[in-house]
């Protein structure tokens, strides 16, 4: 049993430095304010910061903001991935269409969908669907390219066999595929969950739709910093959740797939 | 992550060669075109107020960004973006590999690292708005500290996972620490750092746009917005076109020097796949 006491032991050693990083931290900013490096005004305690933080998650209208937030992010990214998932399957597999939209494609992905932001107010003006209109470009391209090369990947000998085992088209799309592209499609999708977030909350700030990035505005309009500083850190954990759970769900939905592909797909 | 075909191929017939240069010239120009003809016609049988046809656009590209307003606008933008893209390039390798070399202090640091990844860079603004000022240095810091992650974190799971058989061979050759650094650890986390290096740029050119449409009384961020408050719509559009051409711009600056950097990367591959 010595390889698994070693593991444990190493799982603890990094539990315990990473807890020491954060809490660190943590000392690094209570100490910047109290010694007058930065004027408590611009930058709050850490205590503060916490503690504000705890008292937004006692208030109703604080998770109404989060559930705002959230469901932009949600909704934004369904449709981006159920639309590249589509078109990606359909243009990787026929070749003719991905060599002509190759070029389209090269210039339209490298857009920043922030140059969107002002034709979104003008058609939808300060609703949803103008921060749909910003999350579902910029996570869309996330999901496609990689499904385009998942498609693309497929073994040629698993191709040739499927081919003169007589499967059909469907089948070949289910059990060759589909299978192929699996990983491709994982590795998009948690891109652009995180892509996601980015531009649920930026538009809120720029667009002022409710939701958390448009409660920073607000606070930082009010001078109320130890708010704005609150929200930062909420938002972050936000984020770190979104990662951690996309992680989990990539490893679970791969876990046949790990033995086959040692090496990494980035 | 482009595909490679390993076929080997013999030099095609010039009369050949010709064709197919013709041939795919036409399939790149092909679907824009069909696409911009669509939305001309579709312009003029149907004029939508926020959608006017593709020659009025370029109208008002021409009039707005050829002139003063390419000096005023669009190069400080520029300035800042480079600025921004090359110190967090710089920050983020240099701090990445003093990490990632050093097993205690990456996973002392690893939660945090994650944590400050997590955040999405927009929030920052305001607070970096506080700490600085409106300034220029504001903009840059605010790209600085967004886009810095991909390239930091890239970098120490790079030089972290540089094969141990070549670390040992390098320590029993009597190669010097920097020796191992230049010829071991740092190629071999190349293509990881390349990796972020892409996700640094695009996420340096959103923060560009939104650092200006925030806090700014010039720039390109600023200007689109200042046409979309002001109903001028096809100046508007020429922005938006104006931002897709720098993000293309970078793009193709990305891949020219990932192609020349990784050559032999891609060769391995190649013969991998093969």
């Amino acid at each position: 049993m010595a390889p698994t006491s070693t593991r444990m032991s190493t799982l603890a050693r990094k539990t315990a430095l990473g807890a020491i990083g954060i809490l660190g931290f943590l000392a690094l900013w209570q100490l910047v304010p109290t010694l007058g490096l930065v004027s408590p005004q611009f930058l709050p305690y850490a205590t503060d910061t916490l503690a504000r933080m705890f008292a937004e998650f006692r208030d109703l209208e604080f998770w109404r903001n989060v559930g705002r937030t959230m469901t932009a992010w949600f909704l934004g990214l369904l449709i981006a991935t159920v639309a590249a998932g589509i078109l990606g399957t359909i243009i990787g597999l026929v070749p003719f269409l991905r060599r002509a939209t190759h070029s389209t494609i090269e210039f339209l992905r490298p857009i920043p969908s922030v140059a969107l932001i002002p034709l979104a107010v003008l058609v939808y003006g300060i609703q949803l669907q103008a921060a749909l209109v910003i999350i579902v470009f910029a996570s869309f391209w996330q999901v496609f390219v990689q499904v385009l090369y998942g498609v693309a990947d497929v073994d040629a000998v698993a191709r040739d066999t499927a081919r003169s085992f007589g499967l059909s088209r469907g089948d070949r799309v289910r059990f060759l595929i589909l299978p192929t592209a699996l990983p491709y499609l994982m590795t998009g999708l948690r891109l652009a969950a995180a892509v996601a977030l980015i531009l649920a909350i930026t538009a809120e700030m720029v667009i002022g739709i409710p939701g958390l990035g448009r409660e920073i505005v607000f606070y930082q309009a009010s001078g109320d910093w130890v708010g704005v500083y609150s929200l930062v850190v909420v938002t972050g954990l936000l984020g770190l959740v979104i990662n951690m759970l996309f992680r989990v769900v990539e490893r679970k939905s791969l876990s046949w797939h790990q033995s086959i592909r040692g090496d990494e797909v980035l | 992550m482009t595909l490679y075909t390993s076929t080997v191929r013999v030099a095609p017939q010039r009369s050949q060669a010709w064709k197919r240069t013709r041939e795919s010239i036409l399939y790149a120009l092909g679907l824009p075109f069909v696409l911009l003809v669509l939305w001309g016609v579709w312009a003029t049988v149907a004029p939508a107020r926020f959608f006017p046809a593709p020659q009025v656009i370029l109208e008002a590209f021409i009039d707005t960004w050829v002139g003063p307003a390419f000096v005023t606008d669009v190069l400080p933008s520029l300035g800042r973006l480079a600025l921004g893209i090359l110190l967090s390039i710089a920050v983020g390798t240099v701090v990445g590999t003093l990490i990632g070399l050093n097993r205690w202090l990456r996973e002392l640091l690893e939660p945090l690292l994650e944590f400050f990844r997590a955040i999405p860079p927009p929030v920052l603004i305001p607070i970096v708005m506080l700490l600085m000022g409106i300034t220029d240095a504001m903009k840059v810091a605010v790209i600085v500290f967004g886009a810095l992650w991909p390239v930091l974190l890239n970098t120490i799971e790079g030089v972290r996972s540089t094969d141990s058989v070549m670390t040992e061979t390098a320590r029993s050759f009597a190669l010097t620490r920097g020796e191992r650094l230049r010829y071991l650890v740092l190629p071999s986390a190349t293509p990881r750092i390349m990796a972020g290096v892409r996700q640094t740029m695009s996420v340096a050119l959103i923060l560009m746009v939104i650092s200006e449409m925030f806090a700014s009384s010039s720039g390109l961020g600023y200007r689109i917005v200042y046409f979309q408050r002001n109903y001028q719509i096809a100046e508007m559009w020429s922005g938006i076109l104006l931002l897709g051409l720098i993000g293309v711009l970078l793009a193709t600056i990305f891949s020219i020097v990932e192609k020349r950097l990784l050559r032999w990367y891609h060769g391995i591959k190649e013969v991998e796949r093969a």
